[in-house]
C-alpha cells in the first residue's frame, strides 16, 4: 500500500520535472542545463526539509516521509540526466563547462539539503 | 534529408505544442516514472542504508542509472532525429524510468547525513563516477548497421 502511494509520488515527481525543465529551458539562451540544475537543488532541499522533520518529530507520519521523500523527491531529482549532460558540455565546449555544472549541482543540492535538513530541526 | 516520408518535425509556423504540454507525452513521463521509483524504492528497502556506513544502495542505481542512460540516449540519437517513437521511448524510459529510477536528492542527504569522511568520499566518487559511467554507456552504444549493408542469410 505504500509503496503504491510511492510508486504514484515518483510520477508526479517525474511529470513535475518535466515540466518545469521545459517552462526553464524555454528561457535560457546559456549553454549550462539551468533547469535540471534548479530542480535537483529544489528537490534536494525538500528532501532535507522533510527527512529534517521526521528525524525531528517523532510523530511525523511515516507515510508522508517515505511519499513526499522516496516519491515525489526521488522522482523529480535526477542523477542520471545531471551526469549524461556532463558528459555532453565536455564533449562540446571541453571540459570546463562540464566540470562547472557538476560542481554547481553537487555543491547547490547539498547546500539545499543541509538548508532543508536545518529548517526542518527547527522547532 | 533523403526522408521522402512526409516531415514529422514540428514546422515552426504552425502553433505545435511543447513536449510538456501534450498530454499523451505526460502521461508517458509518469509512468516510466512511477516504474522507476518503485525499482529504486524496492532496492532501497532490500538494501537499507545504515547509519554511518557507505549508501550502497543509492550508490549502485546512481551510477547504474547513469550507464543506462548513456546508452539510450546515444543509441536514440545514432538511430535518427528525435521524433516519434524515439522522442516517445527518451521520454519514458529516460525522463520518466531512469529519471525516476535515479535520484540526487537522496544522495545529497545521505552526504550532509554521513560522518565527515564517508561524506566527501562518497560525494566525490559519486559525481565522478557518475560521469565516468554516463560517458561508458555513450562509448558501448551499439551504433546503426550501415546502409546498404545486406545481413548474412
Amino acid at each position: 500500500m505504500s509503496l503504491l502511494l510511492v510508486c504514484a509520488a515518483g510520477g508526479l515527481g517525474a511529470v513535475a520535472r518535466f515540466v518545469v525543465d521545459g517552462l526553464v529551458s524555454r528561457h535560457r539562451r546559456g549553454a549550462l542545463p539551468l533547469g535540471t540544475l534548479v530542480i535537483n537543488i529544489g528537490g534536494s532541499f525538500l528532501l532535507g526539509l522533510v527527512t529534517g522533520l521526521a528525524v525531528r518529530h517523532a510523530g511525523f507520519p511515516a507515510a508522508v516521509e517515505s511519499a513526499v521523500g522516496t516519491g515525489f523527491c526521488g522522482g523529480f531529482t535526477t542523477f542520471s540526466t545531471a551526469s549524461v549532460d556532463v558528459v555532453g558540455l565536455w564533449e562540446a565546449d571541453g571540459p570546463r563547462p562540464g566540470i562547472t555544472y557538476a560542481v554547481l549541482t553537487l555543491a547547490g543540492s547539498v547546500l539545499g539539503a543541509a538548508l532543508g535538513w536545518w529548517a526542518g530541526s527547527l522547532g | 534529408m533523403a526522408d521522402r516520408l512526409p516531415p514529422r518535425r514540428p514546422d515552426p509556423n504552425s502553433r505545435v505544442r511543447a513536449a510538456h504540454r501534450q498530454p499523451g507525452l505526460l502521461a508517458l513521463v509518469a509512468a516510466g516514472g512511477a516504474g522507476g521509483t518503485l525499482a529504486r524504492a524496492v532496492l532501497e528497502r532490500a538494501v537499507p542504508a545504515q547509519a554511518g556506513d557507505w549508501p550502497w544502495a543509492t550508490f549502485g542505481i546512481n551510477l547504474s542509472g547513469a550507464f543506462m542512460l548513456g546508452i539510450l540516449l546515444q543509441t536514440l540519437a545514432l538511430g535518427g532525429p528525435d521524433t516519434g517513437w524515439r522522442r516517445a521511448a527518451r521520454l519514458g524510459l529516460g525522463t520518466g524510468v531512469l529519471g525516476g529510477f535515479t535520484t540526487y536528492s537522496t544522495f545529497a542527504v545521505e552526504t550532509i547525513r554521513s560522518p565527515a569522511a564517508i561524506a566527501i568520499t562518497y560525494a566525490v566518487a559519486t559525481v565522478l563516477l557518475g560521469g565516468l559511467a554516463a560517458a561508458a554507456g555513450m562509448r558501448v552504444a551499439p551504433r546503426r548497421a550501415r546502409p546498404g549493408r545486406v545481413a548474412a542469410g
